[in-house]
């Protein structure tokens, strides 16, 4: 009784300057912008928010937005990549929301077509690279860092030598973990091989669940993958095979078959460009973070995961926070052999963000 | 006791013109449970949902930039279910129409002519007619299921579409992405509304309502479509063929659902991506039946159902509603329209189980 009135009493507390800013649009007819509370900021998300991957992570970047900073946070969840998004942009913007966060590729032309109309709302365009007008920024993770961390595992712990691998859409950011993941794997197992299966959606449990059943018919003792349902590790627990999470922590859903997750950290990214707005510091920047400021984050170990294995992905996660590893470090070869650049050399950013070929350990044929 | 449909010999024809009345009311009572017990205020909800989409000038035209595909392939497919020939592929066939719409553009690229257009409407008709005449031929050769056959292949077009965007049509630009280069001026759509999205596809779907009721009531293809879907025999024994009604109201259909997904790409999308349609051919078979397959009907029909997406992406902004709330109140929706149908050619009896068995 005496908890839940504490209960009660704290969710009035906390809801107070909510209320307030409630009365005081209700009394002087303004809203109150400049402390933040009152700044309504939009989320459009591509999926459902209870897809466990992509934009699961997204909507608790946004709450965290609500509970931090105390905006009113709104989304909009499975809005098309397509003629519908633009109208949901521009829903967001005309009424009333200051920042808008458009968390799919699909989304760059009309984030940067509604951005041109309303020069007083701040975008941000998740894993695009346009930028048309100085009231749009970008962001994205540098999720490849994340694959090495897990290829690393894999070549530690893969017997058959095939670890199998969930592919999406061969477009540069899944091109790019594919060959990440292969090269340190390689590094630690030169005979392993990767074979791709790709399933053309983000998100289809029954597509990825056949996916990862086909990858272990193959041969495949360990499945990774860039989709975003847990539908794979569920598989994988059945079949006593290992499995990688995508975006979100997986481990509730196959907990002997879970290795670790590479987990999707929007939080502070959110909390700092909400900030930035309320201060009027906000600018228009690319950004492209990483291990190291914590956007590609990881859940805990799997008990499967020996304490070797964990030391030496440890290592790989400390050394690419350093700027000690990276994870395209020559020399490398494409998928034919030939060598793509050679020792001591490094691929540039650039070279990663137009990824259109597959390293030499990854089987099978580019598709497109 | 069991409950069964049985015809009635007469229906009301008072009851056919209320009957989308009753339940629009019905929806209303429903709509207001469901809210309230969601802890919403109904009457915020209910405004969300059908008047603050339509409070300004923008707002209209959305509503017609949403409508005009459904409409424009909901009247065609409407011939079609009128003779029986079931087209369920409209979806495959707008993608079809999108994809040699896109490639005209693209192919045209940076050509500026009035003639651009023009080409690129006749590249979508073209496209979605040779995708509806697969399972013409198929239905009129082998007699295969044409549901099925249309059905298959719309995953057909969407991969083919995916394989173009991943491949041969992507920007030169675009860092690898799929997708390809956005459309150049004169392959764009002309808007009809300054400061709104609302193109010329919407004229062309008041146009196609016209055409095609005019099609049914005044020529003689439309009446024997209307003859040999309700009297399949004495269409024969009049010398009607079964077979060039498949191919017309197959190429009926694919044409226009290929405009129409020609007009998605050249006007609001602005380029071909790798999913171009929120399922406009399949929402398209439910604006025909809500239309009762009547032309203005399905115009109306179109209407409605675009306002229920527009009105559900409101909710979510406004009263934070999630979007699976929106599915159950459109479905609600369609429930009480196909149901009020039902009844006014159908009466409930019950009958008790022992008649039921011994038939």
């Amino acid at each position: 009784m005496i908890s839940r009135k504490l209960n009660l009493l704290t969710t009035v507390t906390r809801k107070m300057p909510a209320m307030l800013a409630a009365l005081l649009i209700a009394v002087t007819g303004t809203s109150v912008h400049a402390d933040g509370h009152g700044m309504k900021v939009g989320f459009i998300y591509v999926g459902p928010t209870g897809d466990h991957g992509w934009t699961y992570r997204h909507d608790i970047g946004r709450q965290s937005l609500e509970s931090e900073l105390g905006v009113e946070a709104t989304f909009v969840e499975s809005v098309p990549e397509g003629a519908d998004a633009e109208r949901v942009i521009r829903q967001l913007a005309t009424s009333g929301h200051k920042l808008i966060f458009t968390t799919s590729f699909g989304y760059m032309n009309p984030t940067n077509k509604v951005a041109k109309e309303f020069p007083d709302v701040k975008f941000e365009h998740a894993t695009g690279y346009k930028r048309e007008s100085d009231n749009v920024s970008t962001y994205s993770a540098r999720f490849y860092e994340g694959r090495a961390v897990i290829g690393t595992i894999a070549g530690h712990m893969t017997r058959t030598g095939v670890v199998g691998y969930i592919a999406s859409f061969p477009i540069p950011e899944v091109i790019r973990g594919i060959n990440s993941f292969t090269l340190a794997m390689r590094k630690v197992n030169p005979d392993a091989v990767v074979r791709v299966v790709w399933v053309n959606t983000w998100y289809d449990p029954g597509k990825e669940g056949d996916a990862a059943k086909a990858l272990i018919d193959q041969g495949a003792d360990i499945i990774a993958q860039h989709t975003d349902s847990p539908a794979a590790l569920q598989v994988a627990e059945d079949r006593g095979v290992f499995a990688f999470g995508q975006a979100s922590d997986m481990s509730k859903f196959a907990p002997n078959a879970h290795l670790t997750s590479i987990v999707n950290n929007w939080d502070p990214y959110y909390i700092e460009r909400a900030k930035a707005v309320m201060g009027g510091t906000w600018a228009s920047v690319d950004t492209w973070n990483g291990i190291r400021e914590g956007m590609v984050s990881f859940s805990p170990y799997g008990d499967a995961v020996p304490a070797d294995v964990r030391a030496a992905a440890d290592a790989v996660k400390e050394g690419i926070a350093s700027g000690s590893i990276h994870p395209f470090d020559g020399p490398l070869n494409n998928q034919a052999g030939e060598q793509v650049i050679g020792s001591g050399e490094r691929l540039g950013d650039g070279d990663l963000l137009g990824m259109n070929y597959y390293v030499e350990g990854v089987e099978g044929d580019l598709p497109g | 006791m069991i409950p069964y449909l049985e015809k009635r010999a007469e229906h009301s024809q008072t009851m056919v013109y209320i009957s989308p009345f009753i339940a629009l009311g019905l929806t209303l009572l429903g709509g207001i449970m469901l809210f309230s017990l969601l802890g919403k205020s109904p009457a915020q909800a209910l405004y969300a949902f059908f008047v603050s989409p339509l409070t300004s000038l923008y707002g209209w035209a959305e509503l017609g930039v949403k409508a005009s595909p459904l409409v424009l392939i909901g009247v065609a497919l409407s011939i079609g279910f009128r003779a029986g020939v079931w087209n369920i592929g409209a979806e495959g066939q707008l993608t079809l129409g999108a994809i040699c719409g896109g490639c005209v553009a693209l192919w045209m690229y940076p050509v500026d002519s009035i003639f651009v257009l023009p080409l690129m409407m006749i590249g979508g008709i073209l496209g979605g007619m040779f995708w509806a005449s697969i399972p013409a031929f198929l239905k009129t050769r082998f007699n295969a299921n044409e549901i099925l056959t249309s059905l298959m292949l719309t995953y057909v077009a969407l991969l083919l579409l995916s394989l173009l965007v991943h491949g041969p049509l992507r920007d030169p630009d675009g860092f690898n992405f799929p997708e390809s280069r956005i459309f150049h001026d004169a392959a764009s759509l002309p808007i009809i509304l300054d400061g709104t999205r609302l193109h010329l596809g919407a004229v062309f779907a008041l146009v196609a309502v016209g055409g095609i009721w005019l099609l049914l009531s005044k020529s003689l293809i439309g009446f024997q479509v209307k003859v040999i879907g309700q009297a399949p025999a004495a269409g024969r024994h009049a010398g009607f063929s079964v077979n060039r009604m498949i191919w017309f109201t197959l190429l009926l259909g694919g044409g226009m659902a290929g405009l129409a997904g020609m007009f998605e790409v050249s006007g609001p999308i602005g380029q071909l991506l790798p999913t171009i349609s929120p399922g406009y051919g399949f929402t398209a078979i439910i604006v025909a039946f809500v239309g009762r397959l009547h032309p203005v009907g399905s115009l109306f029909a179109g209407l409605l159902i675009a306002l229920s997406y527009l009105g559900g992406e409101n909710a979510q902004i406004t009263l934070n509603l999630p979007i699976a709330v929106t599915g159950v109140f459109q479905g609600m929706l369609l429930f009480f329209l196909l149901a009020c149908d039902v009844l006014i050619r159908y009466r409930i009896r019950f009958k008790p189980v022992s008649r039921l068995r011994h038939g």
